[in-house]
């Protein structure tokens, strides 16, 4: 299979989230698809569906889509997100149980090497306390 | 234990160089090294001076978490059909430390 697991980061806050890509590409490059959403439609701190579904599709690729989220309610919007995508793709978007910052990193290195989405996944979580 | 651990069933190439990084191998040499380790189909394995166990050179996690410092000797070891490559690319990204030293 080609091409590589995309990444979505899901904050609260829109410069978390633009911080959070920016450390990814830095750091691991550009050759792997990455979008960040963060805030709600007003302006203030926040998620939001129709925005997480936006990055979803900036990055999707055949291989699927890793999401990388900060607080409650983005995991739940990204979730939800995830259920408003055409049927053939939900399987292969995953929400990652890590930290955002370093989760992202973590992800998109294993993604760069061409991991699939269960290995990006497992990496990104190898992070969290058992 | 065995020694030569989890590669000795086959002839294992080896090689190490010594960190010269100021920091270290922190995290973006971390994943340049990840990165590079993952091109090649070899199993590569690094163990950094003073440790006793081996870790998988393609996962990041255990790379940055050895947290190996300047002045470190890091050891890589790797089996398989492009070992000697992988060896000599690794052993030479950490001697041109990581190539974060260029002019700005």
């Amino acid at each position: 299979m080609t091409g590589r697991v995309g990444i979505v980061i899901v904050s609260h806050s829109a410069d978390v989230a633009k911080g959070t890509v920016d450390m990814v590409r830095q750091m691991v490059g550009h050759e792997v698809p990455v979008a960040g959403c963060g805030g709600n439609p007003a302006g203030g701190l926040g998620t939001d569906v129709a925005s997480i579904m936006a990055a979803i599709k900036k990055v999707w690729s055949s291989k699927g889509v890793a999401v990388l989220v900060d607080l409650g309610g983005a995991e739940t919007n990204s979730e939800m997100a995830i259920e408003m995508l055409p049927e053939s793709w939900r399987g292969k978007v995953a929400i990652c149980n890590a930290p955002i910052v370093e989760g992202a990193v973590m992800a998109a290195t294993e993604s760069a090497g061409g991991g699939s989405l269960e290995q990006v996944r497992a990496t990104a979580e190898e992070l969290s306390p058992a | 234990m065995n020694r030569r651990g989890i590669m000795s069933a086959e002839s294992a190439i080896e090689g190490s160089a010594v960190i010269t990084h100021e920091i270290g191998l922190h995290a973006r040499p971390s994943v340049k090294l990840t990165k590079l380790a993952k091109s090649f189909a070899s199993a590569i394995h690094l163990r950094g001076e003073g440790l006793e166990s081996w870790v998988d050179a393609k996962s990041i996690v255990r790379v940055m978490g050895l947290k190996l410092r300047e002045g470190t000797t890091v050891f890589f070891r790797a089996a398989g059909p492009d070992a000697s490559a992988a060896v000599d690319a690794l052993v030479a990204l950490v001697k041109r430390d990581f190539d974060e030293h260029r002019p700005a």
